[in-house]
């Protein structure tokens, strides 16, 4: 077999490993199905009546659907991380080494996975959204875009996280390690709120992370942007898609090479 | 012929600990190898660097005819390594772990379905094949792991401390299982804390300390070394030793040695149980006292006193140490 086949037939056995864990730990089946689905009602009813319509334009509730998206997205990329320090901690990270297969595999295979994981999660979501009112007002096309984008931008997130899951190698330190910067990321952003309440610094960082920037599009691919309410004349939110794109090649190129180097060097015991 | 397995000057540093200094070893093909030491004495940073999980700092090592440092992938094909902790996916089942490691190894998809159902009945797994591993015992993990090591056939095999943390009964199960593989013609190294373990499994013996190879040869060699069985006898009233030693002169075949706090009198002999029952027909006569008695057979803490001068237990080093980063 050449290296590439090799390199991809590895991958899928690999991501066909993870996938099947999904069906047997009934916290992961939580995790991927129950939660995204609480999140949507949650901030729908809790939320999206207590916030009541602010300047956004259009119905709150459909406002907050494509940041609980991102939000839920980039949450579910720290599971590739934990993922991965946990299979360094229990030792078949040693198996797979001592084995003739290809080295990307292992970090490869955890990313894709998670993709999976992503998709029966926006699956859900949407689905619930749907329910509670939440419409899609573009395109087909257009709307299948806009769930590209959400998970090109968790995998790409996914990759960071495989990193920081490889270097601490203990799976609970990387949930909380990464809840600490998730947190910020995704609620000083246009996901809950409209950037133009946010106060002066916060607005800045706002403008120009990246979490806002695929929110936006979501949101604008979806058609749930309201013309009288236009996002803020920056450019990372006048070209979102292009911008998140920008962000998803840059943390591609970082991070993947990183990911596979530090799972090369990574000794479990 | 080549050996199967030959190191040269392996050094390996973790900061200021020592992992290997200057480890040298060769391994015929076809025989059995047992690395036996202490926690800490190289053992596992060994294995670690025959199968490609560890670099050296320096030295050199073939496997199977296969420069280790050079072509680690080329490597990996012709070796099966089973660790200390099983390395097996707790969520999948028997079948799916021994599948996947299969096409892992790119046999494809049904020869390793094959592999793993042949697999699974050579150890004894077929009726756990479908259970998630999660549910398997400590020693049905292990056979699990071993098998993994196995799935390609490789002619050189691994086995980092195989029985470490496994009841007497599931030890000798994988003793067996061990014994029934070595007669097929694999080349086997294996590492032990046990000094049985590698007596029973082993072709030669190599005793390592510090990260060196201390000591080697076949089990007899190193025993008559030790000085073979031993007769141990702990009195009532350590005021008797003295006497408890004059009875047994002419009876050892070594200096006896008497420890006070533990009222202990040690015998090496070679007579074995004839020794026993005379000396405590002498001691009874004498009015001597006795708590305990008993013949023991050498350990690996008499190999290590004999060859080192301190006891195994006492080599400094944990299994942080040894295990660490790399």
């Amino acid at each position: 077999m050449s290296a590439i086949s090799e390199a991809v037939s590895d991958s899928w056995v690999i991501t066909g490993r993870n996938l099947r864990k999904i069906k047997r730990v009934p916290d992961l089946l939580v995790f991927t199905i129950l939660s995204p689905i609480m999140f949507v009602l949650l901030f729908a009813y809790v939320f999206g009546n207590a916030i009541g319509s602010q300047d956004t334009g259009v119905d709150y509730q459909e406002f907050l659907i494509a940041g609980i998206f991102a939000q839920t997205v980039v949450f579910g990329a720290t599971f590739t991380g934990y993922s991965l320090a946990e299979d360094l901690q229990k030792g078949i990270i040693d198996r797979f080494r001592s084995l003739p297969m290809s080295p990307s595999s292992v970090v490869v295979g955890r990313t894709i996975s998670d993709i999976g994981i992503n998709v029966i999660s926006l699956a859900v979501m949407a689905l619930t959204g749907l329910v509670v009112g939440w419409r899609i007002r573009s395109s087909v096309l257009e709307a299948i875009g806009g769930f590209l984008l959400l998970l090109a931008f968790s995998f790409a997130i996914s990759w960071i996280m495989a990193s920081v899951g490889l270097l601490v190698r203990a799976p609970e330190v990387v949930n909380n390690a990464s809840f600490i910067v998730i947190f910020p990321l995704t609620f000083i952003a246009n996901t809950f709120v409209s950037i133009s309440n946010l106060p002066g610094p916060l607005a800045t960082f706002a403008n120009w992370n990246p979490v806002s920037s695929v929110t936006q599009a979501a949101r604008e691919l979806f058609g749930n942007t309201d013309p009288r309410a236009p996002a803020p004349d920056v450019w990372s939110l006048q070209h979102p898609v292009l911008y998140t794109l920008i962000w998803v090649v840059i943390i591609l190129t970082v991070f993947v090479p990183l990911s596979i180097r530090l799972y090369q060097r990574a000794a479990s015991r | 012929m080549p050996p199967a397995i030959r190191a040269e000057r392996l050094v390996k540093k973790y900061g200021e600990v020592t992992a290997l200094d200057g480890l040298d070893l060769e391994v015929e093909e076809g025989t059995v190898m047992g690395l036996l030491g202490p926690n800490g004495a190289g053992k596992t940073t060994t294995v670690r660097v025959l199968t490609t999980l560890l670099k050296p700092d320096s030295g050199h090592a073939e496997v199977a005819g296969v420069d280790v440092l050079r072509r680690p992938k080329e490597l990996r094909r012709r070796i099966g390594v089973s660790g200390q902790y099983a390395a097996v996916d707790e969520h999948l089942t028997g079948l799916e772990n021994l599948d996947m490691v299969g096409r892992l190894y790119h046999l494809g998809a049904a020869a390793s379905r094959a592999r793993a159902r042949e697999l699974l009945e050579q150890f004894d797994l077929t009726k756990a094949a479908d259970r998630q591993v999660k549910g398997y015992s400590g020693g049905m993990r292990r056979r699990l792991d071993l098998a993994g090591a196995l799935v390609a056939r490789p002619p050189v095999l691994f086995l980092d401390e195989p029985t470490t943390g496994l009841d007497p009964r599931g030890r000798v199960g994988m003793w067996d299982v061990i014994e029934e593989l070595v007669r097929g013609g694999t080349t086997l190294l294996l590492t032990t804390q046990y000094l049985e373990e590698a007596d029973r499994l082993a072709d030669r013996i190599a005793v390592i300390d510090h990260g060196r190879v201390i000591a080697l040869g076949t089990a007899d060699e190193l025993k008559s070394h030790v000085g073979g069985e031993r007769i141990e006898i702990v009195l009532h009233d350590p005021a008797q030793l003295a006497t408890a030693r004059e009875q047994a002169v002419g009876l050892g075949i070594g200096e006896s040695t008497v420890d006070e706090r533990d009222r202990r009198l040690t015998i090496p002999v070679d007579g074995g149980s004839d020794d026993l029952v005379e000396l405590l027909h002498r001691l009874g006569r004498a009015g001597v006292g006795i708590s305990e008695a008993g013949l023991r057979r050498p350990t690996l803490d008499d190999v290590f006193l004999a060859l080192t001068g301190h006891a195994a237990a006492e080599v400094e080093t944990g299994d942080d140490d040894e295990d660490g980063a790399a």
